[in-house]
C-alpha cells in the first residue's frame, strides 16, 4: 500500500483542471437555464441546478474512490465490468422505466439511472483489454470481428430502447481501431459513405450517377494500364451506385415522415421553423441572438423563458451561446479541444497498451459527443439526443463521463509502475 | 506519419468549423436577434376609453362598456378538447374550424381575433378555464353603451376598421374600432385618443414574465376627449316619438349659435343594435331595408322641393331688389295666369293682398308675380336669374353647409346656366321658371338647409353654420366656421315685415290650428309636390318672434299638406323646448298616435301593381 502523500503525486493536473472547469461552467449554465426569481438558492433540490450540484459532489466521491483503488484493478476487472454493463442494458427491457419515450432508465424512487451512460466506460475498458491482449492485431480479420462485437453489442441493445443517439456514440471506437492499426482506408471509406449519403439526399440520383461515372472515367483513364485497378474502380463505382440507390429507397420508402422531415430541414430542403425543425430553429435563435459578447449571465431570454427545448440537457450550449456570446462559446469549444489534445498527449506517453487504448477510447467518445452535440445546436447536424460531456444536466451522464475520464487519469498516474 | 496526427487534425478542423459557424450565426447574421425578440416580446395594446358623448345639458348619451375579444396565436395552440372549448365560448364546432383556418391564414405567430366582443359577464364566467387552453388569451376592448334608445343617427356608431380604411390610416390596426357614422365618425380623432403600448416578455407558453426592459419602450394610453354635443336629448327623443309611424325628419337649430338641437330622422333604429357580436347581422338587416331605409338620415340627405316656405325668401329678395315694398299688393284670381301658363292658388281671396297677408295666406299668385318682377327688373332674364340665385344661395341653400356632420347634400338652386342648358340661350324667360316663385320646380333643399334658412330669417339676415359639437373636454367650439355669422345678401331691415307675415300664419293664416297662447311663433306651411305619390307635408317655424330660441324645419313624407302634420309637430316641439312641458294633450296624442302606415302601404301596393302590370304586358 502506498501512502496518501503519493496518491495525487503523478496525477495529470491539466486534465483535472479542465474537467472541473467544464463541470463548473456547465453548472453555471444549468443555473442560468433554469433560473427564476422564485427559487434562487443554489442548494434547492427541487431545481435542476441544486441536483446537479449534488451530482458534482458525488462525482468528487467517485473520483476519490477511483484514486484510492488499485490501478491494475481496472485491467483485471475490464471484462466483468463489461458483462455487468451488458446485463444492466438487457435488464432494461424487463425493469426499465420509460422516460421521454425511451425505456433506458432504472428508477429508484425519485432517482433514476441510465445504464447506457455507464456502458461507455465499460466498453472502453473491454476494448482496451481485448486489443492490448498479446497476439491480438487489427490486421487480423478475426480480431477485428471480435473488437467489432465488443463495441457494437451495447449499441445493438441500446438502439431498440429506443435511443439511437446513445447507440451512435459507439461508432467513435472506429477512431480507436484506426489508432491501433486499422487501415486509414476504413476511416476514409466511412467519411466517403457519409458524404455520399448526404449527396444522395441533396442531389437527384441521376445527376449523382453521372457525376460518379465521370469521376470513375477519369480514374480509369489514369490507371488504364492496370487491369486490376480498373476492375476495382468499376467495382467501387457499382457499390456507390448501389449505396445511393438504397439510401434513396430507404429515405423515400422506409423512413417515417418525421425522420424524413428532420433530415430535409437539416439539408435546407424544407424550411419549416414552426414545425419539425422547431428545436433547431429555436436553438439557433438563442445562440445567434447572443451576438459577439452575449446578453450577460442570467440575462438570456430564450433559454430562461423555455423557448429552447431540453435546454439544460442536450441544448445546454444554447445558454452558453445566448448569455456569453461568440466569445464565451469559442472559449468553451477551445476548452474541449484542449481537453482532447491533452488526453491524446497523455495517452501517447503510456507504456502500457491497455492504458493507451483506453485513453484513445476516452478521447474518441468525448470528441464524438462534443462534435454531434454542438453541431446539432448550431444547425450542422440533425437533432440527436446526446449530452455535452460534463456540461449537460444529468447524474448518470456526469457520473459516466467522470468514471470514463478519471479511470484514465488513474491509469496515467500509475504509468511509472508498469514495467 | 504518426496516427495521432489524424486526431489532432480532427480536433482542430472541427474546432475551426464550429468557431466559424458560431461567428456566422452570432456575429454576421443579425436576424436571429430579431427572431429572439419576436419570441419573447409581446406587444400589448392598451386601449383607452373612447371619449364620452353628452347632450347639451350634460346628459350622458354614449358611454363605454368593457368587452373581451378572445385572441388566438395558432402556433401556440396545443391539442384541446374542441367540444369543451366550443361549449365554453358558446360557438359551434364548424365556426371553431373556420376561425382557426382564418387565423392560420393570417399568421401563425401573430394574434388574431377568435371570438369577438364577448360580454364582460360571459368573459368572467370562463376566465379561469381559458388559461388551460394554450394559445388563447383575452384582449380587452371598449364597446359603446347607449343610455338612450334615441339619436342613433346623430351619435352614429363604431365598427371594426375596414381594410380600405386601414390602407389609408396606418395608425390603425386590424381589429381597431373606428367611427362609421355620425359624431363617432366626424369626431373620430377627438374621441379615439391614442392606444398605449406595453411590451411584455412572455415565455414559450405565452405566460407573461415581466415587462421588457422595465417598460422603457412602453407608452401610456392617451384617453379620448369627451364631447358635449349640441343635441337636447329630451327634445330629440320627443321629436322621434312625434314622428313615430311617419317618414320624414325634424331639424331644430338654435339661431343664435347654429347649434343643432334636434336632428330626427324617421324611421330610425335602436343604437344598441350596433354594439356587440350581433352588430354585423343587425347592420346588414337595416342596410337592406330599402323601404323603411332606417340608416338613411333624411334630415341630412333627403332632398325635397321646399314649397311654400320658400316664398318667404322670394319676398325678402323682392324687398332687397326693390321690386317689392311691404305695400305692394296683388289680387289673386284663383292663381297666376300668364298667356297659356296657369298656376293654381287656393288662398281663397279675391281682394288686393299686401305682402304680409300674401305670406300668411301663402298666395301662389302673389309670389309668382313677385318672382317675375325680380327677374324682369334686370335687362335680361340671365342677369335677373343669376342675381336671384345668388340671393338664394346666401341663405345656405344649393351648396354644402360644410358642417361637422359626416354626410350631407348640396340640394339644388338653379341659375341662368341651368336654363340655358335646358332651353337654349334664348329659349327662356322669367315665366319659364315661374314655379321657383312658390318653391317648386327644380329647387331642391335638405331639411337641415331648410332649418338653417329659417334660422337666418329668425336672426334677421345671418346664420351660423349648423353644427353638432358644443364643447370638447369642456372647451367651447372655436372653429370660426361655427363662431362667425354668415350674412345673407338681404339687409336686416327687410326682415321684420316678412316675419310679421310668418307670425300671422300662426295667428290667422295657414297654421292657426297650431297656435299656442304664450309663445309668439312664426312659421310657414308648405306642401312639396311629389310626383311619386301623396304630397309631402312641410313646415318651418321659429320662436319666440323677437328673441328666437329655436328654428325648426319639419318634413312628413306623403303627409298631404303642411298644416296637417308638420305644423302641429313643429308647434309641439317648440312648446316642449321653450316651456319644457306640453299643455295641449289632445293635439299631442293625435300626433303621437297618428301614423301614415296605411298611406305608405297603399304606395307600396301601387308600385307592385305597376310592376305586375308591366310584367303581364310582357
Ligand atoms: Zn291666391
Amino acid at each position: 500500500m502506498r501512502s496518501n502523500g503519493s496518491l495525487f503525486q503523478n496525477i495529470d493536473w491539466i486534465l483535472v483542471f479542465l474537467y472541473f472547469a467544464l463541470a463548473l461552467l456547465g453548472w453555471l449554465n444549468i443555473y442560468a437555464a433554469v433560473y427564476n426569481e422564485e427559487f434562487s438558492s443554489i442548494f434547492d433540490m427541487s431545481q435542476k441546478y441544486g441536483k446537479q450540484l449534488l451530482w458534482i459532489g458525488t462525482s468528487v466521491v467517485i473520483i476519490l474512490v477511483i484514486m484510492f483503488a488499485d490501478a491494475t484493478l481496472f485491467q483485471t476487472l475490464a471484462f466483468p465490468i463489461y458483462i455487468i454493463s451488458i446485463l444492466s442494458l438487457l435488464g432494461l427491457f424487463v425493469f426499465g422505466k420509460e422516460i421521454a419515450g425511451a425505456q433506458s432508465w432504472y428508477a429508484f424512487g425519485s432517482f433514476s439511472l441510465q445504464p447506457s451512460e455507464f456502458a461507455k466506460f465499460a466498453t472502453a475498458l473491454a476494448t482496451a483489454k481485448y486489443l492490448s491482449t498479446k497476439g491480438v492485431s487489427m490486421n487480423s480479420w478475426k480480431d477485428r470481428f471480435v473488437a467489432l462485437i465488443i463495441v457494437f453489442l451495447p449499441a445493438a441493445i441500446i438502439i431498440p430502447q429506443p435511443d439511437p443517439g446513445s447507440a451512435l456514440v459507439y461508432s467513435a471506437f472506429f477512431l480507436v481501431f484506426y489508432r491501433e492499426g486499422l487501415s486509414g482506408n476504413y476511416i476514409f471509406a466511412g467519411f466517403a459513405l457519409v458524404i455520399l449519403f448526404i449527396l444522395s439526399l441533396l442531389i437527384s440520383p441521376l445527376y449523382l450517377f453521372l457525376f460518379i461515372a465521370a469521376i470513375a472515367g477519369i480514374f480509369i483513364f489514369l490507371y488504364r494500364r492496370s487491369r486490376g485497378a480498373i476492375v476495382r474502380i468499376i467495382a467501387l463505382t457499382l457499390l456507390s451506385v448501389g449505396f445511393i440507390q438504397s439510401v434513396d429507397y430507404t429515405f423515400n420508402n422506409v423512413l417515417e415522415d418525421r425522420h424524413r422531415n428532420r433530415i430535409n430541414i437539416l439539408l435546407g430542403k424544407a424550411h419549416d421553423p414552426k414545425g419539425i425543425g422547431y428545436n433547431t430553429a429555436q436553438s439557433m435563435i438563442a445562440i445567434g441572438s447572443g451576438g459577439l459578447t452575449g446578453k450577460g449571465y442570467l440575462e438570456g431570454t430564450q433559454t430562461k423563458f423555455d423557448f429552447v427545448p431540453e435546454q439544460s440537457t442536450d441544448f445546454i450550449f444554447c445558454t452558453v451561446g445566448e448569455e456569453w456570446g461568440f466569445v464565451g462559446s469559442s472559449v468553451v469549444v477551445i476548452l474541449f479541444v484542449l481537453l482532447f489534445f491533452r488526453i491524446i498527449i497523455v495517452a501517447e506517453r503510456q507504456k502500457s497498451a491497455f492504458s493507451r487504448i483506453y485513453g484513445y477510447s476516452v478521447a474518441s467518445i468525448l470528441f464524438f459527443h462534443f462534435a454531434v452535440n454542438i453541431a446539432m445546436t448550431i444547425g450542422l447536424a440533425p437533432v440527436v439526443g446526446i449530452p455535452l460531456p460534463f456540461f449537460s444536466y444529468g447524474g448518470s451522464s456526469l457520473w459516466g463521463f467522470t468514471l470514463l475520464l478519471f479511470i484514465f487519469i488513474k491509469l496515467d498516474s500509475n504509468r511509472m509502475e508498469i514495467l | 506519419m504518426e496516427r495521432k496526427y489524424l486526431f489532432y487534425f480532427f480536433f482542430i478542423g472541427l474546432a475551426l468549423i464550429f468557431i466559424a459557424r458560431l461567428f456566422y450565426i452570432q456575429v454576421i447574421r443579425t436576424d436571429f436577434r430579431l427572431s429572439a425578440e419576436n419570441n419573447v416580446i409581446r406587444k400589448e395594446m392598451v386601449y383607452p376609453g373612447r371619449g364620452l358623448i353628452f347632450d347639451r345639458h350634460g346628459k350622458l348619451l354614449v358611454g363605454n362598456q368593457s368587452a373581451y375579444d378572445i385572441m388566438v396565436i395558432p402556433l401556440q395552440v396545443e391539442s384541446l378538447d374542441t367540444l369543451e372549448f366550443c361549449g365554453l365560448l358558446g360557438i359551434t364546432k364548424e365556426l371553431f374550424i373556420s376561425k382557426m383556418a382564418e387565423a392560420k391564414a393570417y399568421s401563425y405567430r401573430k394574434p388574431s381575433v377568435f371570438v369577438k366582443q364577448m360580454s364582460k359577464e360571459h368573459y368572467i364566467s370562463l376566465q379561469e378555464k381559458l388559461y388551460s387552453f394554450k394559445g388563447f388569451f383575452p384582449q380587452k376592448r371598449i364597446l359603446r353603451d347607449y343610455a338612450y334608445n334615441s339619436a342613433a343617427n346623430v351619435t352614429g356608431f363604431i365598427g371594426e376598421a375596414s381594410d380600405r380604411f386601414l390602407a389609408d390610416h396606418p395608425s390603425y390596426k386590424k381589429g381597431d374600432l373606428v367611427g362609421i357614422t355620425g359624431i363617432e365618425k366626424s369626431y373620430e380623432e377627438v374621441l379615439r385618443g391614442r392606444a398605449g403600448i406595453q411590451y411584455k416578455m412572455v415565455d414559450v407558453h405565452n405566460r407573461v414574465k415581466g415587462r421588457f426592459e422595465d417598460g422603457k419602450y412602453d407608452t401610456l394610453p392617451d384617453p379620448g376627449a369627451d364631447i358635449i354635443c349640441s343635441i337636447d336629448i329630451d327634445l330629440q327623443k320627443y321629436g322621434e316619438q312625434l314622428m313615430n309611424g311617419k317618414r320624414g325628419s325634424v331639424v331644430a337649430i338654435e339661431p343664435s349659435s347654429g347649434e343643432i338641437l334636434a336632428l330626427v330622422t324617421s324611421p330610425s333604429y335602436n343604437p344598441e343594435l350596433m354594439v356587440g357580436r350581433e352588430r354585423t347581422k343587425n347592420y346588414g338587416r337595416l342596410f337592406v331595408d330599402s323601404i323603411e331605409k332606417p340608416l338613411y338620415d333624411r334630415g341630412l340627405l333627403a332632398e325635397y322641393p321646399p314649397g311654400s316656405p320658400f316664398k318667404v325668401v322670394n319676398a325678402l329678395i323682392g324687398l332687397q331688389e326693390g321690386t317689392l315694398t311691404p305695400n305692394t299688393s296683388y289680387t289673386c284670381h284663383h292663381g297666376f295666369h300668364y298667356g297659356r301658363l296657369h298656376v293654381a292658388c287656393h288662398c281663397g281671396t279675391s281682394y288686393p293682398l299686401p305682402l304680409r297677408t300674401g305670406i300668411s295666406k301663402s298666395c301662389n299668385n302673389y309670389f309668382c308675380t313677385a318672382f317675375k318682377g325680380i327677374i324682369e327688373n334686370y335687362p335680361d332674364a340671365h342677369q335677373g336669374m343669376n342675381a336671384w340665385s345668388e340671393h338664394v344661395k346666401s341663405f345656405g341653400l344649393g351648396k354644402f353647409l360644410n358642417n361637422d356632420l359626416p354626410t350631407g347634400r348640396k340640394g339644388f338652386v338653379p341659375d341662368a346656366d341651368y336654363y340655358d342648358r335646358a332651353f337654349g340661350y334664348t329659349g327662356w324667360k322669367a315665366v319659364s321658371a315661374i314655379s321657383l316663385g312658390i318653391g317648386q320646380g327644380e329647387l331642391l333643399v335638405t331639411p337641415i338647409q331648410l332649418a338653417n334658412m329659417t334660422a337666418a330669417i329668425a336672426n334677421r339676415g345671418y346664420y351660423y353654420t349648423p353644427h353638432i359639437l358644443k364643447k370638447v373636454n369642456g372647451q367651447p367650439v372655436t372653429d370660426p366656421n361655427y363662431t362667425e355669422p354668415k350674412h345673407t345678401t338681404v339687409d336686416p331691415k327687410h326682415f321684420d315685415i316678412v316675419i310679421e307675415g310668418m307670425f300671422d300664419a300662426f295667428e290667422k293664416g295657414t297654421a292657426r290650428g297650431s297656435r299656442l297662447e304664450g309663445i309668439e311663433m312664426c312659421g310657414k306651411t308648405g306642401t312639396a309636390e311629389n310626383p311619386h305619390g301623396q304630397d309631402h307635408s312641410i313646415f318651418v317655424a321659429f320662436a319666440p318672434k323677437d328673441d328666437p330660441k329655436i328654428a325648426i324645419a319639419i318634413i312628413v313624407e306623403n303627409g298631404y299638406w303642411g298644416s296637417r302634420w308638420a305644423a302641429p309637430i313643429a308647434s309641439l316641439m317648440i312648446e316642449k323646448y321653450i316651456n319644457g312641458e306640453i299643455t295641449r294633450e289632445t293635439l299631442e296624442k293625435r300626433m303621437l298616435d297618428g301614423t301614415l302606415k296605411e298611406e305608405y302601404q297603399k304606395q307600396l301596393d301601387a308600385v307592385y301593381d305597376k310592376k305586375k302590370l308591366i310584367a303581364e304586358n310582357k
